[in-house]
């Protein structure tokens, strides 16, 4: 067994252990081996509806949720070549935060929300790609027009936080924090279903990013189509994105950080280390979400704010590895 | 690869005929930025909720007189505010072009090195805990947590071997700009109250700002921008790399250690006076070196000059477009900066690095 995938054995194991304790801890605490009957072999009972209406979607929430956030942090920062690169930093979470704010911010029905994020994520993806397309994508254009959309965007959204009143305003503002407090069976059903189709298409282009890393021109040597593989990793890259913020809210850090932390563990990328980096990805959302629950229990942070502090050591520790590599 | 490889231009500096011809075309181009910049001016005296004429608006700066309520309007509101708008622009805009040279990336800009975010976070401490009353108290809050939050980005990416580097910058940067904003965002839904009050000032705006302050904070701004001006070949030879900058004889510490503290000096004092409305700081320098080519001497002088032109522009954009209420620059110069950019992206060779 070499390296990551003992690497990947610990996370995975991590990740069970940290979901049962998902499942016991809260305001009612649940023994453990109730919990897990409760949530797989046994249903109904006492506990039935913390553990399979509440805590048990939950939990699968926050796993898919990093497993998308992480794996779509992968895709852009290897095309891109830029450790600063990540969905949430090119535009497309404030695509679907503009959406979900306006939603929220002219007080149109909650139910609606998911789809006008999902809508604002994939029109902001579009529209970057559609700027950034001169006869051929460059990844330098993507980024610096994504942040010119996400300058653009974020405008927007501060135009609507100014401009409405406050109780709508901090309805929006909870939402763009990134919170998995809502979370249901079909939030983890669309994810699921996005991840069965989007993950194995990953996996077949993590080949062909190694090619890319080489520089475009010794992968246009080797043979390879350039601009149709771009193509591809950008919008696997974005579906994976724009599926959690349509469901949790723009959950930052954690698509920009996992990836460091897999590749400073298992190098640079290969099958193994998108496995590695899904799994880290759905441990930290994890975490986090379990943290923001409890730390100032009974009141309950958005995740997205601890992923944010958790964040900060975790990528100094990244800096140290790289003073010392640099 | 986008982070560490400098604009690569270096033959363009090699020919005396080519330098001498550009030399010129630059000073050229100085006189029309300048009345562009006297032209705004004048705009943001005239339009807002009340128009007034430039006969007025004269009278009111050389021969002011007390009953005439236009007047007190030019004199008392119109000129702070545009006094403010120009220097938050030359600030934010000069710090941009010196955090591009300097770190190499094209995506620097002061809000990169954890400015805004500092700022942000100090403000809306201070709100939360009812430390601010008055509007000046904003701007001495958001100096200080600009400051602290620069200066714990050079400590953390000076750590280990080889000292501040561009990427270790940005990575720092990153990472205190995320843990500062996270806290703020906490902040902010923790209290219904703090929300309404630190959105206005969150949104980036040039009115009603503390006036005394800024002739406080004036000696730092001139002195740094004055710095900052005298700076253009130094930066020149680090945005070369600094294997080069090294064999040009440059000390490549000292230059970014001046370079860090005009950085922070000018941003710092920006967005306390204007609020995060850092997007100029990013967009001007970009739009100046699509112009000017990639000498820093002018890129950092014509930043200066262009700053205050698109802060003020978008102010009175801002004010004139949903008159009789106000759009808060920060808005508007992200609507405005954003397209440019996005334009000379798709338009010019700067994204080949």
């Amino acid at each position: 067994m070499n390296r990551t995938a003992r690497l990947c054995a610990t996370a995975a194991i991590a990740i069970l252990g940290l979901a049962i304790v998902g499942l016991t801890v809260g305001d009612y605490p649940v023994a453990a081996r109730t919990a897990i009957a409760t949530a797989i072999w046994d249903r109904g009972g006492e506990f039935d509806f913390v553990i399979n209406s509440l805590r048990f979607p939950r939990v699968v929430v926050a796993v898919l949720a990093g497993i998308c956030l992480a794996a779509s942090g992968l895709l852009f920062q290897t095309l891109i070549d830029n450790p600063l690169v990540s969905p949430d930093i090119i535009g497309i979470d404030t695509g679907a935060a503009t959406a979900a704010v306006a939603n929220l911010a002219i007080g149109l029905d909650v139910r609606l929300l998911p789809f006008a994020a999902f809508a604002g994520a994939l029109t902001a993806a579009l529209l970057i790609f559609a700027l950034s397309w001169r006869g051929g994508f460059s990844g330098g254009r993507l980024v610096l027009v994504g942040i010119g959309i996400n300058a653009l965007l974020s405008a927007v959204i501060t135009y609507m936080l100014v401009r409405f009143p406050v109780e709508r305003v901090s309805a929006a503002a909870r939402w763009q924090a990134g919170t998995l407090s809502a979370s249901s069976w079909d939030d983890a059903r669309t994810m699921a279903l996005v991840l069965v189709v989007l993950l194995p298409v990953a996996l077949l282009l993590v080949r062909r990013l190694r090619i890319m890393q080489l520089g475009g021109e010794t992968a246009v040597a080797l043979g390879m189509r350039l601009e149709r593989n771009r193509v591809a990793v950008i919008t696997t890259g974005c579906g994976l994105a724009a599926v959690v913020v349509a469901a949790v809210g723009p959950l930052g850090f954690v698509a920009l950080l996992v990836p460091h932390v897999a590749r400073s563990l298992a190098g640079p990328i290969t099958v193994g280390v998108l496995f590695l980096t899904a799994l880290l990805g759905a441990f930290m959302l994890l975490s986090a979400d379990l943290v923001a629950q409890r730390l100032f229990a009974p009141t309950v942070l958005p995740a997205g704010v601890v992923t944010a502090a958790m964040g900060g050591p975790y990528l100094l520790l990244v800096l140290r590895r790289f003073n010392r590599a640099v | 690869m986008l982070l560490g490889k400098p604009y690569n231009h270096s033959v363009m500096f090699s020919s005396p005929r080519f330098r001498a011809q550009s030399m010129r075309q630059h000073a050229l181009g100085l006189p029309i930025v300048f009345s562009l910049l006297v032209v705004v001016i004048l705009l943001s005296l005239r339009f807002g909720a009340l128009r007034i004429d430039t006969g007025t608006v004269a009278n009111a700066i050389w021969d002011y007189d007390r009953s005439d309520h236009r007047q007190i309007v030019v004199r008392e509101l119109r000129l702070p505010r545009t006094a403010m708008g120009i220097l938050a622009g030359a600030c934010f805009a000069v710090a941009g072009a010196l955090t591009q040279g300097v770190t190499r990336n094209p995506l620097g800009a002061p809000g990169i090195l954890g400015i805004n975010a500092g700022a942000a976070f100090a403000v809306v401490t201070a709100i939360y805990s009812g430390g601010i009353t008055n509007p000046a108290g904003y701007v001495w809050f958001a100096f200080i947590g600009a400051l602290g939050a620069t200066v714990l980005v050079y400590v953390v990416a000076s750590a280990g071997s080889g000292g501040a580097t561009p990427i270790k910058l940005a990575l720092a940067g990153a990472v205190i700009s995320a843990l500062l904003g996270s806290w703020t965002a906490a902040l902010l839904l923790l209290d219904l109250e703090t929300l309404d009050q630190a959105r206005f000032w969150l949104a980036g705006s040039i009115s009603g700002r503390g006036t005394e302050e800024a002739v406080l904070l004036f000696p730092i701004i001139a002195a740094a921008l004055l710095l900052a001006l005298f700076m253009g070949r130094q930066v020149n030879a680090l945005s070369l790399g600094d294997e080069v900058a090294k064999g040009l004889g440059q000390r490549i510490s000292i230059t970014r250690t001046v370079a860090g503290v005009c950085v922070i000096a000018l941003a710092g004092a920006a967005v306390a006076l204007a609020g995060p409305a850092a997007f100029i700081g990013l967009a001007v320098p970009h739009i100046v070196r699509s112009v000017v080519g990639p000498d820093y001497r002018w890129i950092i002088l014509y930043s200066a000059l262009l700053g205050p032109c698109l802060l003020l522009g978008a102010d009175i954009i801002g004010r004139v477009i949903v008159s009789p209420e106000e759009l808060q620059v920060g808005i508007v110069s992200a609507a405005l900066g954003a397209p440019f950019l996005v334009y000379l992206v798709r338009n010019t060779k700067m994204t080949e690095l």
